[in-house]
């Protein structure tokens, strides 16, 4: 459970973070994932979920460095939920179904070669949300929107 | 269970000694970052071949005990330093993974 009394500013029902995340570069992936969890960690969220919302957004900005040259990542949180938006500006996703699928990548060697790109990202998005929507147009870019309950265990 | 302090025994410590002690409850072996991520339960120890600085925000992230870096790979500086930022244990074990895996079990379960 959100106690406000614990938040920043008790008076806000809601708290605001907002992430740019730089293309290509593997070695600071991850450091908008550890500051999110640093501030849920202030407010006070069960370790269960926040480390959810950490794991799910990772995986986000793994893409997003893999293959879209980075984004924005924009995160809500209320008294219900934590809400990711996850923006870029990169290729899209060609077909969705299969990369939802475990095992699917489209991912570089290179990509691979440091671990990821085993066709795990967006299913373990989905798989640590409780609510996730991929809008992505071929050329144009993806958003991906997740919430994760904070009332859920 | 054991603990960071037990492993300190078996594997040397390649960062920060003033990392507060953790309990280990379970060992967790992957390389694959992404199956790491979804799967690795806090409070484990981690064995892993990967050395590269993505094994600390892997590590980080899924609050595991600690890292043990198996088979002779090695961290390079910035891995290091990240690690010690974000407060992530990392051992270096020169056995293989399953070996080394198994030494750790055996010290929860003794």
């Amino acid at each position: 459970m959100l106690d406000m009394q614990t938040a920043s500013k008790p008076h806000r029902a809601k708290l605001y973070l907002h992430y740019e995340i730089d293309g290509d570069d593997f070695t600071r992936a991850g450091e908008a994932s550890s500051k999110l969890k640093q501030s849920l960690k202030q407010l006070g969220l069960s370790p269960a979920v926040i480390r959810r919302a950490a794991i799910a957004m990772y995986e986000g900005e793994i893409n997003m460095v893999a293959h879209a040259d980075g984004g924005v990542i924009d995160v809500d949180i209320d008294t219900a939920a934590i809400t990711i938006v996850m923006r870029d500006t990169g290729n899209g996703i060609e077909d969705i179904d299969a990369a939802m699928k475990e095992g699917y990548s489209t991912a570089s060697d290179e990509v691979r070669q440091m671990g990821f790109g085993a066709g795990m990202g967006l299913p373990n998005m989905k798989k640590h949300s409780d609510y996730m929507k991929i809008d992505t147009k071929v050329g144009e870019g993806t958003t991906v929107t997740m919430k994760i309950s904070i009332m859920s265990e | 269970m054991t603990t960071t302090k037990e492993l300190r025994e078996l594997y040397s410590a390649l960062n920060r000694a003033d990392l507060p002690d953790r309990n280990i409850s379970s060992v967790y072996c992957g390389d694959l970052l992404s199956h790491v991520m979804g799967s690795a339960p806090e409070g484990a120890a981690w064995v892993t071949v990967m050395s590269n600085v993505n094994v600390i925000a892997v590590a980080s992230l899924t609050d595991v005990a600690c890292v043990v870096i198996a088979e002779g790979g090695a961290p390079d500086d910035d891995a290091i330093a990240k690690a010690d930022e974000h407060g992530v244990l990392i051992f270096k074990g020169s056995g293989r993974v399953f070996e080394t895996a198994l030494e750790i079990y055996e010290r929860i379960h003794v």
